[in-house]
């Protein structure tokens, strides 16, 4: 098809808003505003510069927006080599432990402040029982820095009441930002509802970012944003598979819908080396609301088996020992999935947790009073972060003390935060025993494109971080920015593309609305056109492709080499229809934007899954041509690289390297 | 479904240019219909992409009126059960009604330090250049993070 141009006739030019400054943070989730906390500190006596751009309001953007139940990464009493150990079991034995131990050193730190500025957490009363955060200080229970003991669901995760867990970490990045633009004399450093689509490359220096590209979703306005340290501090990538549910509910993901691969996308436009990326989450949840099932299994012993009461990780062990030992023990989230499966195909569904008989097994020990406590507990884990189950379950009339619930492996998720390690490869803390020396490369968290960071769920091969870790990791980035800024003090940022061409392509699916939608009759909320492609028809395609060829739940999971390349083949198409993607709207237009990413993050899935010729994550995904795992071959990193100068991907395979015992 | 907006309540947040419920929706959905051609009604705020609603419940909390609820996502709740926060100063209060009536309410604690009063760097260190290319933070002692 013929190429098409904007040329600013049927859409007004955007007024083009200039900045310069030395750290541009690219989303304020949780990794984005533990980055402000962290550089801003080190960046005002230096006086340097720090902007953060986000697509939404910080006070409640990114995948904590809702709250949540529980901080999943605590360190505490436990030993952080143990920590990488968990990291690197539950993870299928390739992670990378450098980063993993450094952010377990780190994480307690930013836990500690979230609770200093207002965070309730639970403590563990005198009888034993917990305390919610109002009954813990009523009672005098010290603060965790000062040793108060916190109430553990499991060995790593901690209770809190969560509610407002983003805004109170939002206020703290807020004031930080705040005392950097004071110090440096900026009129403003915090840009909400502006959204990045693409990083600038360097015109003089090869491998190097030198800003973004975003615009306004609320205002005819283009931001340009100059920098010498940039952190991608963007979420996963949701809605890339076609979801279990396709009406109204294909907003009730399990990770926050908004996020769309964009950090994915951008990185690897810019060229930088990703890993692990075939890594994906298929979290075994409340089916349809997505609940979270954590607190459940560890804080509240809930048991769940098949329809015939059978344990499913009990009943399979002896053929997942036989197919996927060392990796059965413990067993593994993917493995549990896996078992849960061999059930549902086997007709021996639903998959239930037993709620009802874990609550009534613990009420046996209580008071009345204690156990009414309990039941509040146990509605104030949806009710803190998954608001949607505890409709559903007022819906169909389910007491979670009275009767069971239904269990579900979801649709596949990209993240690099929690229980998946999907991201970029980089430089990691090098002072941890056993490293190889190419794992570092002098400024922690930076990617191999200089300049570029990343922290959160943008990193790879360094899952089970979770909120607190995607902060303490933030603040890790933030630092070595300013470090960065420092020692490239003399550096001139200069796009290499035109700023004019930038804001046409970026403009171009409004052009195209423009100039196209008077061709038919159809209104526009049912818009059919020949001419161009809506971002809602875009994100249907690409769900379609991925969940069919790409291994979603259409096929219980299961792709294969020549699956794959036919996805890869309509997934090129789709990316070439991308360029006649149209938007009525800037709402639209972060749409159509964000649909763009998510074909990225898509196309290096599927390549990543094609490179790696086992079955790695059984329960996650399955390679029905290569159904095991292949420890001889495969146990090894599987890293890419686009080039943003011949638009070709390269796989290639990098050692793993065990670090700890 | 996804929240929507009752036409009764919305005052469109009194003549201002943007409402509380589009500054913070994290995903782009709320949006005020200034001169009623798509509600029906003039400065109602609506929501202009119900299938992209994570019922995050961010702009029912937010609005002052009282006037955004959510209904539960037909393509799988059955009718008739809803959850409704009043989120306080210090604390949030749900009540959760059932289809078949059964009401239960709960009350959470969500801070204990005043909203606003936070005060990042109070009794903070000051950040120690020759550690810059050291691990960890400027908060944390070197023995913190020392290999053991």
């Amino acid at each position: 098809m013929e190429k098409e141009v904007n040329n600013f006739q049927f859409v007004e030019k955007p007024e083009v808003v200039e900045i310069d400054t030395d750290i541009l943070i690219i989303g304020g989730g949780m990794a984005g505003t533990g980055t402000a906390f962290e550089a801003c500190r080190w960046a005002n006596p230096k006086g340097l510069k720090v902007v953060m751009l986000d697509k939404a309001a910080i006070d409640r953007s990114g995948s904590v927006a809702m709250g949540l139940s529980a901080i999943n990464t605590y360190v505490g009493e436990n030993d952080v080599q143990d920590y990488v150990r968990y990291v690197r079991s539950d993870l299928m034995g390739i992670v990378r432990e450098d980063l993993i131990w450094d952010l377990g050193r780190m994480v307690d730190d930013s836990v500690h402040l979230f609770e200093e500025w207002g965070l309730p957490i639970w403590k563990k009363g005198d009888d034993g029982f917990s305390l919610d955060g109002f009954q813990a200080r009523d009672a005098g229970k010290a603060l965790l820095k000062d040793g108060g003991t916190p109430v553990r669901s499991g060995k790593w995760q901690i209770m809190i009441n969560g509610e407002s867990y983003k805004a109170i970490v939002a206020e703290a990045a807020k004031k930080a930002l705040e005392t950097n633009r004071v110090a440096t004399g900026m009129d403003q450093n915090l840009f909400e509802r502006v959204f990045v689509t693409r990083l600038l490359l360097d015109a003089n220096e090869p491998n190097r970012v030198a800003g973004a590209i975003g615009f306004s979703v609320r205002e005819n306005k283009v931001y340009i944003v100059r920098a010498n340290a940039i952190l991608g501090g963007t979420g996963g990538a949701v809605n890339v598979f076609r979801p279990r549910s396709v009406g109204e509910g294909i907003g009730r993901t399990w990770f926050g819908v908004w996020n769309a691969g964009s950090g994915y996308a951008m990185g690897a436009q810019a060229g930088a080396e990703m890993t692990l990326m075939e890594n994906r989450f298929v979290p075994m949840r409340f089916k349809d609301g997505y609940g979270p099932v954590g607190a459940w299994f560890l804080f509240f012993k809930a048991k769940a088996t098949n329809a015939l009461g059978e344990d499913y990780c009990v009943t399979h062990a002896d053929e997942i020992k036989e197919m996927y030992a060392p990796y059965h023990e413990p067993m593994t989230t993917a493995l549990r999935n896996h078992a849960a499966m061999l059930d549902m195909k086997a007709g021996k569904g639903p998959i239930l947790m037993h709620t009802h008989e874990a609550m009534q097994e613990l009420a046996k020990t209580m008071e009345p009073k204690r156990i009414k406590h309990l039941e509040a507990e146990a509605w104030e884990d949806f009710l803190d972060m998954s608001i949607s189950q505890a409709g559903l379950w007022a819906a169909d009339n389910v007491e979670p003390d009275k009767t069971p619930s239904e269990l579900m492996p979801s649709e596949p998720y990209l993240l690099g935060s929690h229980a998946g390690c999907a991201g970029f490869w980089v430089s990691g803390p090098g002072d941890i025993p056993g490293t190889p020396a190419e794992w570092s490369w002098g400024y922690n968290r930076m990617s191999t494109v200089n300049g570029l960071f990343f922290a959160g769920d943008t990193v790879g091969a360094s899952g089970h971080k979770f909120s607190s870790g995607s902060h303490a990791e933030g603040r890790a980035a933030g630092k070595s920015m300013v470090a960065w800024c420092i020692d490239h003090a003399d550096y001139k940022p200069a796009a290499k593309e035109s700023v004019d061409e930038l804001v046409a392509e970026m403009y171009l699916p409004m052009e195209m609305y423009g100039k196209y939608s008077g061709y038919t009759t159809a209104p526009s909320d049912v818009d059919i056109n020949p001419h161009y492609i809506t971002p809602r028809m875009l994100q249907f395609r690409l769900m379609k492709i991925m969940d069919e060829y790409v291994g979603g739940v259409a096929t219980w999971y299961t792709t294969s080499k020549s699956m794959l390349e036919t996805g890869l083949r309509k997934l090129e198409m789709l990316k070439e229809d991308a360029g006649r993607m149209a938007a009525k709207d800037l709402h639209e237009l972060l749409r159509c934007w964000e649909n763009y990413h998510r074909i990225w993050a898509g196309e290096a899935h599927a390549r990543h899954i094609l490179f790696r010729e086992e079955t790695r994550y059984p329960g996650y995904y399955y390679r029905g041509d290569f159904p095991k795992i292949n420890d001889a071959d495969w146990k090894c990193f599987n890293n890419s690289k686009y080039d943003p100068n011949t638009g070709e991907w390269v796989n290639f395979k990098k050692d793993y390297v065990q670090l700890v015992d | 479904m996804p929240s929507f907006v009752m036409t009764e309540k919305c005052d469109g947040c009194k003549g201002q240019d943007k409402t509380a419920c589009m500054y913070i929706c994290p995903n782009d959905l709320m949006k005020l219909d200034k001169d009623g051609s798509v509600t029906g009604t003039p400065r109602k705020a609506y929501n202009q992409e119900p299938e992209q609603c994570w019922e995050c419940y961010n702009c029912v909390k937010i609005c002052l009126q009282q006037a955004i609820e959510v209904s539960c996502y037909k393509d799988f709740a059955p009718l008739g059960g809803s959850v409704i926060p009043m989120r306080g100063t210090d604390s949030i209060m749900w009540t959760v009604k059932f289809r078949n009536g059964t009401l239960k309410r709960f009350k959470f604690p969500i801070r204990l330090v005043p909203e606003g009063s936070v005060d990042p760097y109070a009794g903070k260190p000051e950040p120690n250049f020759d550690d810059i290319k050291k691990p960890g933070l400027f908060t944390q002692t070197a023995d913190q993070v020392a290999v053991k």
